[in-house]
This record gives structure tokens, sequence and C-alpha cells, in this order.
């Protein structure tokens, strides 16, 4: 097994300073927000490697930039071994492009409406002028739909069948990878379950390999075989699943896990996490936890962590053991 | 048979049978649509054929026989001796070709520069609409009198009659993009943002193949409510202008220059000359008005 | 239902309530034959899909319903006055007085344009017969016990100088400072990130076992539920199908429909290959089927689901509303 995604030291900024009149008056300096700064994984071929953090954390960004709907700020993104951003034969980038697939959050804004289902589904294919004759009927019954859905509008949908029509518009261009930015967080814990199994049968069916986006861990810990846990922008740690869920080492992967609601935790009294995520715009020094971490120490304020390998993890932490 | 009984079946169609004023403006506007179109077989004199004029017939007064040929014109007749009912037939139909053809023009215009500035941004996008507001600044009834004044100097004088309904169109129109293109814009903004755009970049599809394929489908509902608005107003602009003398010739009288002719008679006791097209001005201004709050209202779900 | 109040003095009581929407093609009913009771110092926790109208029966309890929805029939009382056909002068009232809210987005109950001290004071001074003095201290207070930190300074500040999570603390303070007997939250921490949601829930929770005050707690996420709730009601359809203590509905559910929702959270089917699943979605309100909701995805489904409806809560030791449910309790 080979990865078939390699990200190196993404960085992505946004310039978020107001309008150059306010600025003046103000005199404000330009404002910069890094939304993922310095991220490095890879995802082996026909895995599932999940991003989990809270909002802010880069993790859409991060989705948007492997697609390619976001050009990094630094780094590289080399999908099956090439530079979207950076190869200069653009048949090659547009073969590749054709390998890449996404499932969007909210199954109600991704389909057009006033499309057919039979053209949404077809688009990957008719857009770069091919044939999708009887493609469209072939992946609604492999999503667990009827062919003769085809004819018919987004609107006629519920949420869960929306979501399998997102499914089959992004496995009609063949693709190796998905990336699944939230893929069930809009839709009822019912219907979640059928759209995880349909995306776990597929993954054996096709040989898929998927980036899987969510903030929601349980739905994390029964997809994912490799976690990266953001906070801030910064991979904080990354681990197989099994050796994250059950010895999480960074402070806030434990804090996540601890303030998850469960289901047999009646009446559970715990101390609730302390603060909350600090402006990225002005993130605190050193590591950008610090102000929450029941284990800083000084030199937390002052540096921050590089990766280094803990046990099975890579963690960037001064204190983690 | 079934596509129809399904369309009555309609919510659209519900709401609308369920809305006197939208109901009653429609069959005005048909009405008035009806006349307009079918003028030459409809109406009784041919007010612009000299043949059929007789002088004496003038100043006729409605429903009550000329004094000196015992005709009786419904609606009187004019100085020249010209029916007024069939003047507002033929008036009727300037009116509503050059409010249909402004309103065409400053659509494609208007939608035209509201998607690229909505979708594309940037300088192209800030050109495109400090140029509309520019524009908004000023009354747009004194934007197509200037249009059409530059305009008429351009035309060779023996075609000026000829091209004024063209001119007029052309005022009309380049004074009423910019509502389109605002909405437009404002809409494009919103729709651009949501996923299926975004699937649509990622499969490749080109800008221009996503303004018009997905964007354009998705904002026409408010476009079809401004144009209908817009269509009222335009007929209003070409009415003004032609009563200040700057739009249609006598010779092809629109609505505006029936009244501008009337006026001259109102203090001399001729008051039909001006009242009939007035009326007739009013009732098809108002009544497309009224059914365009109405498709606003119906197409904006947020006012239910 | 009166098992597990019988130690608490009942503040909100709903009998049979109906909520109807009459449109164009059918009347529906986003609530139907709803009967549940919340005593003083308890969390009663409203789970379902969306659309199984939950949210539209909290609404209906602070009289909040948007034409053309109606309350058609059933009764609430709200300590022993009833409530439910009161106007709506009367019925704003007792909204802030007796009844708090906290909705999901908290910038929906603050006004962007007053400092939230404003908004507190303004709020105790209309229900509590208290000196403009007293009121300020008051408003601090709340600040200081939903746990802002530097209240006395802050209660200048406007709602958009706080973060989400904050900005839901000032809500919690503003729904509690005129010392209401029940407060409903719906979907309090949906828009809120997990850490944040812990604080804001344990903030709840403690508040009102302290004051004693009684919640209804809107939400479609069974963890927060299990984390929070005393007794749990469960909504499909408009009517609720499961009712009773939470440890006893979420490890043993009686009802089919509790039983697949708990089985195909990722939780409960952890280390398995394939979640449990529950086929297809909950029918629109327009088009429910005959007999019992639930009856085209129950796996337990007889001809007698079809047909009928099934025993009403009460019928069946109050726990849940199926044929099946006596059986599955015993």
């Amino acid at each position: 097994m080979s990865a078939l995604v390699s990200v190196k030291n993404l960085t992505r900024t946004f310039d978020v300073s107001r309008p150059w009149l306010n600025r003046l008056l103000e005199g404000r300096p330009k404002a910069f927000l890094h939304a993922v700064s310095d991220v490095s994984f890879e995802i082996e071929e026909q895995s599932v490697y999940a991003l989990v953090g809270e909002s802010g954390s880069g993790k859409s960004t991060i989705g948007k930039m492997v697609v390619r709907l976001l050009a990094p700020s630094e780094g590289v993104i080399e999908i099956e071994g090439t530079d979207l951003f950076r190869e200069p034969d653009q048949e090659r980038v547009e073969k590749i492009r054709t390998d890449i697939q996404m499932v969007f959050q909210d199954p109600y804004a991704s389909l057009n409406p006033r499309w057919r289902v039979r053209d949404i589904i077809n688009e990957p294919v008719t857009a770069r002028g091919g044939d999708g004759t009887g493609l469209a009927e072939r992946l609604l019954e492999q999503v667990g739909l009827s062919a003769g859905d085809a004819s018919k509008y987004p609107h006629e949908f519920s949420g869960g069948q929306r979501q399998r029509i997102c499914v089959a518009r992004a496995l009609a261009s063949e693709p190796k990878l998905i990336v699944c930015d939230e893929p069930t967080s809009a839709l009822d814990v019912s219907v979640q379950a059928q759209v995880l199994n349909l995306m776990s049968d597929l993954k054996e069916e096709f040989g898929l390999t998927y980036l899987f986006i969510s903030h929601d861990l349980t739905v994390v810990e029964h997809m994912a075989d490799r976690i990266g846990v953001l906070y801030l922008g910064r991979l904080v740690e990354e681990a197989p699943r099994d050796s994250i869920f059950n010895d999480p080492k960074h402070p806030y992967t434990q804090m996540l896990f601890a303030a998850a609601p469960k289901l047999d935790a009646f009446g559970r009294e715990v101390e609730p996490p302390k603060g909350e995520i600090p402006d990225p715009i002005n993130p605190p020094s050193g590591c950008a936890y610090h102000p929450r971490c029941p284990f800083a120490i000084a030199r937390c304020t002052l540096e921050r962590p590089e990766m280094r390998q803990v046990g099975g993890s890579r963690v960037a932490c001064h204190v983690a053991k | 048979m079934t596509a129809i009984a399904q369309a009555w079946q309609s919510d659209f169609m519900w709401s609308f049978r369920r809305s006197p004023v939208a109901v009653v403006s429609f069959i005005v506007v048909m009405i008035l649509v009806f006349g307009a179109v079918f003028a030459p077989l409809i109406a009784p004199y041919n007010p612009f054929d000299p043949a059929t004029l007789n002088l004496m017939n003038g100043f006729s007064k409605p429903m009550q026989p000329n004094a000196f040929t015992g005709e009786t014109f419904w609606l009187g007749t004019d100085d020249q001796g010209r029916d007024v009912f069939s003047t507002i037939l033929y008036g009727m139909r300037i009116s509503l070709f050059v409010g249909f053809c402004a309103v065409l023009f400053a659509m494609v215009l208007g939608v035209t520069l509201g998607l690229i500035a909505g979708y594309s941004g940037g300088l192209v996008g800030t050109i495109i609409m400090r140029v509309a507001d520019v524009q908004l600044t000023f009354p747009a009834i004194l934007v197509a009198m200037l249009i059409f004044g530059i305009a008429k100097g351009f035309t060779p004088v023996h075609l000026r009659d000829q091209m004024a309904v063209w001119v007029l169109i052309l005022a009309i129109g380049l004074s009423d993009w910019v509502q389109f293109a605002r909405v437009v814009r404002g809409a494009t903004l919103v729709e651009k943002k949501k996923e299926y755009v975004q699937a649509a970049h990622l499969n490749g599809r080109k800008a221009a193949g996503i303004m018009l394929r997905h964007i354009l489908p998705n904002v026409v509902g408010p476009v079809l409510v401004i144009a209908t608005i817009s269509l009222a107003l335009a007929i209003i602009a070409e009415a003004t202008l032609s009563f200040l003398g700057v739009g249609a010739p006598p010779t092809q009288p629109s609505l505006g220059t029936l009244i501008r002719i009337g006026q001259g008679f109102l203090f001399s006791g001729e008051w039909w000359i001006l009242f009939f097209p007035a009326v007739t001005l009013l009732a098809l201004a108002l009544s497309v008005n009224l059914l365009g709050d109405w498709l606003r209202d119906v197409l904006n779900p947020r006012l239910r | 239902m009166a098992q597990a109040l019988s130690n608490r003095e009942v503040v909100l009581s709903v009998r049979d309530l109906v909520v109807e929407i009459p449109t164009r093609r059918a009347l529906l009913r986003p609530v139907d034959q709803v009967s549940f009771d919340i005593g003083a110092g308890e969390i009663l926790g409203v789970v379902g899909e969306s659309g199984a109208g939950k949210s539209m029966t909290g609404n209906a309890v602070i009289g909040l319903l948007d034409r053309p929805a109606h309350i058609a029939s059933g009764e609430i009382w709200l300590n022993g006055q009833r409530i439910d056909h009161l106007r709506r002068e009367q019925i704003r009232k007792i909204r802030g007085k007796e009844i708090g809210m906290v909705f999901q987005d908290p910038l929906t109950s603050l006004n962007p344009l007053l400092p939230i001290g404003e908004q507190l004071r303004e709020t105790i001074l209309e229900h509590l017969a208290v000196p403009q003095r007293e009121a300020e201290a008051r408003a601090v207070a709340a600040l200081e016990e939903v746990g802002i930190p530097a209240a006395a300074e802050r209660i200048n500040s406007y709602p958009h100088e706080f973060s989400g999570g904050m900005r839901q603390r000032v809500v919690i303070a503003l729904a509690l400072c005129a010392e209401p007997s029940l407060v409903i939250a719906d979907e309090p921490t949906t828009a809120l990130d997990v850490s944040v949601q812990a604080q804001i829930i344990s903030l709840l929770k403690q508040l009102c076992h302290e004051r004693g005050t009684a919640v209804m707690l809107v939400t479609h996420d069974m963890g927060v539920i299990a984390e929070a709730a005393d007794r749990v009601a469960v909504m499909y359809a408009g009517r609720l199908a499961e009712l009773g203590p939470v440890r006893e509905v979420l490890t043993r559910p009686a009802h089919p429909y509790t039983t697949g929702l708990m089985a195909s959270t990722p939780l409960a089917s952890k280390g398995r290959k394939r979640l449990n699943q529950i086929p297809g979605a909950m029918p629109p309100l327009a088009r429910l089927p005959e007999g019992c909701a639930f009856h085209p995805r129950c796996p337990r489904a007889e001809d007698k689901c079809l047909q009928d409806p099934g025993p009403s809560l009460a019928g069946c030791g109050g726990r849940a509303a199926c044929w099946f449910a006596t059986e599955a309790v015993a």
C-alpha cells in the first residue's frame, strides 16, 4: 500500500483585513487568518483518513485544498505523486482531477434544484464532454435508489436520499479519492447510519479512499482507519484509530474525548472543559492550547511544540508521554 | 390535458385564483394586450390612413352624433377627425411594443452584467456595479432623454421618424438595466457559495458553463418579477418621453403622444382627447404593476 | 407518568395536546395527542428526528406558534393555571416571568443594539417588583452565576462582543433572571462546539437542580439527553413514541423506534463493521401512513399495526405507544 495523498507543510492564510480606508482611519494593520498552518499527513490507498476538530480548526479548508477548490498559500499536496498546483502537464492534471470527488455537508445546497437527478449525477462526466447515457440509472441503483428516480428533481427527495444522490454523483467519474466534508452532520441519526453503511459498502466495492472530515467523534471512530486531530489550524495529534481512542496523547484530544456526549453517561457529573477556542486571528503564543491545558508548563507559552513520535502516535506537545 | 389540469392545480395557480387583485389585473392586461395586438381587426377606423379621414368629423363628442356628418364615435374624435378609440388601440401597440422590447433589452443586458459582476467579482465586478451606482443617482427618465438625444444625433435625418421607436427602446432599456444587474448580482453571490456550484467547479466546468447552466436557472425567479414591474415603468417612461415630445413621432403615436396631443385641447373643452388615452395608460401600467407585485409575493417565500 | 413524579411538584402538565396546521391540501398534525408532566427541578428531554414535532410542542407551550399553526385541542397547565387558551398579552406576561426560553441561536434571543446588562435589567424590572438598584445587582449576579468572568465590567458589553458559548450563557442568564419555574431549551447546544456544549449542558443542569426549575430540553442528540435529562420523551411523526426515565429508555427501549434509534448510533455498534439502520425515513406529515406511523419502518410490524395506531402511552403503563410495548417492559 502506498500513499495516495501526501500533504506536506500545508498552510493557508486568508486576508481578513478591513477595507484599506478603514485601516487608514483606524490605524490598524492588515489582519491575516491562519486557517491552516504547517499541516503534514499521508493518506494510504483504500483507507479512511479522518480529520477531526471543532469550528475554526481548518479541517474544511484542508478538504477544499485537496479537491483543488482552494489554492494553498504554502506547502504541497501531492495526489498520486503529482502536485496539481505546480504540474505543468495540464492533461495529467485533468486526468488526476477526475480521480478526486467530494461529498458536501448540506444535502439541500449541494444539488442544483433546477436540474433533474440524471443530469446532476452525470455532471462529472458530461461537464468534461463525456457521454453519460445510462450512467445515472446504474449509479442510482448502486446507492439504493431506483433507476426511475433519474427524471425527478431534488426537492422530491428527503435529506438522506439527497445525500445518496450526492454519493452517486461523486462515483460518476470513477474516482479513487472522495473527500467527505461532514457528510452526515445534517442528517438524522437513523438516516446517518444508512449513509455511513452505504459509504462503507461502496469503499469495499470500488476500492475507494476517503478523506473524512467531521466534528463527530463517534462517526469518526466508526469510519476511520487513521485520525488527525486539528486545533486552530494545526495538527496536534495523528495516529491510527485504535491507538488514538484507547490512548489519546495530546491534552486537547483527551479533552475532546471527555467532553463528547456519551450514551451511557447518565447523570455524569464531570468537570466540563475550561475556556473556549481562542480568536484564530490572534492565537495564543507557543502552543495554541496552553491557556486551556491543565498540564501546561512555562515552556508551552513560549515555544510551539513540533510534531514528534510518541508510541504509535505523532503528537505536537511538550508534555505528552 | 393532464398536464394542464396539473398546472391548474399547482400552488402557483392556486394562489393566483385566490387573489382577486391578480385575477382582475390579469384580465385587464389580457384585454388590453389583445386589443393592441389585433388593433387592425378591432379598430373601427384606421386613423393613419388619410383616405378615411374626414376633417368634418373633427372634435366629435363621445357617443354623440357629429353635428356635420352625423357619424357617431364611441370615444369621440380629435381635431383631425381621427377616432379616439382606434388611435388608442394603435397607440397601445406602440406603447406595449416599446415597453416589451425595452424590458427585454434591459433584462438581457442587466442579467448578463449582473451574473458576471456577481460570479467573477474583482475589478470587473466593481466597475460594472460602480457604473450601475452612478446611473442610479440620475432619474431614469433623465438618462433615457440623454441617451435618446445622443442616439438621435447619430441617426440620419431622413430615417429619424422610422428609427424613433428603436431609439426609444434603446434609451429606455439602457436606463433600466441597473435593477436587473443589482438583483442578479445579489442572487448570484448567494448561489455562488452553495455547494452545488462548488461541485460543478470541482467537476471541471468552466465559469461560463457554471453561470449559464447552474446559476442562471436559479436566479430567474426575481428577474421575472422585476421584468413585470419594469414593464409598467417602461410603458410610463415611454409615455413620459412621448409626452415631452422626444419619443414616438405623431405619425406613429403612442399613448404618450396621444396624451400630448390631447393636452392641447384640454382647456378648450375637448377633454376626451386626453382623458381616454390617459385612462388606458393608467389601467395598463397599474394592472401590470399589480400583477408584478403579486408575482413577487408568490415567488418570495419570506413574505408569506 | 405519575410514577416518576410522585415525589415532585408538577410544574408543567400537558394533556392530549394537538397542534394543527390547516394547509390547502390537508390538515397537518405536527403534534398529536401529546401528554407529559415536568416536575420541579426535573429535566425532561424531548428527542426526535427533524419534523417529529418536538420544537412545535415547545412552541405550543410558550404560545409561540406561527400562524396558521394553532392548538386544536388539549390542555396545558403551568403551576395549576391553564395557559393554552390565554390571549396574546397574557401569555406574553407569563413568558419571561414563569417560562424562560433558550434557543439554538443565541443571537436571535438577544437584542444586538442593547448592552446585555440593559436587557437583563429590563427583564428583571418587568417581571419582578424590585427597585432599579436591586435590578442592577441582580443582573450582575445572574451573569456571575452563569460563569461569565468579570461580570460587573462586561455588563455594558454588546452581544457581538461575546463568543458563541458566552453568548449562550448570557441567554441562559436572561432566561433565568426572572426566576421562572419552567425553562424551555430548544436545541441549546446544537450550534456550539463539543467542548462548549459540555460546559453549557453542565451549567443548565446545575442551575436547574439548584433552583428547582423544571426544564424541557428539546434536542435531536441522544448523547445530550443521556448526559442531561432525568426523563426522556421520544417523539415520532408528531406523537409520543416513548416516555420514561432516561436510563430505562436508553438501555431498555420499549418502542421499536427507540430501539432502532439507539442501535443506529455509532456508539451502540462499537467495533462492528456495519451500523444497525432503520430502513427508510420519517414520512412527511402530509403523507402519514394508516395505523401506527412507524409501521413501514418497523421490523416487528404486524397486520394490526397497519390499521390501528396502537395503544396510547397511558394505555400500557405510560411507557411506549406500541402494541408490543407491554411485553417489552414486562
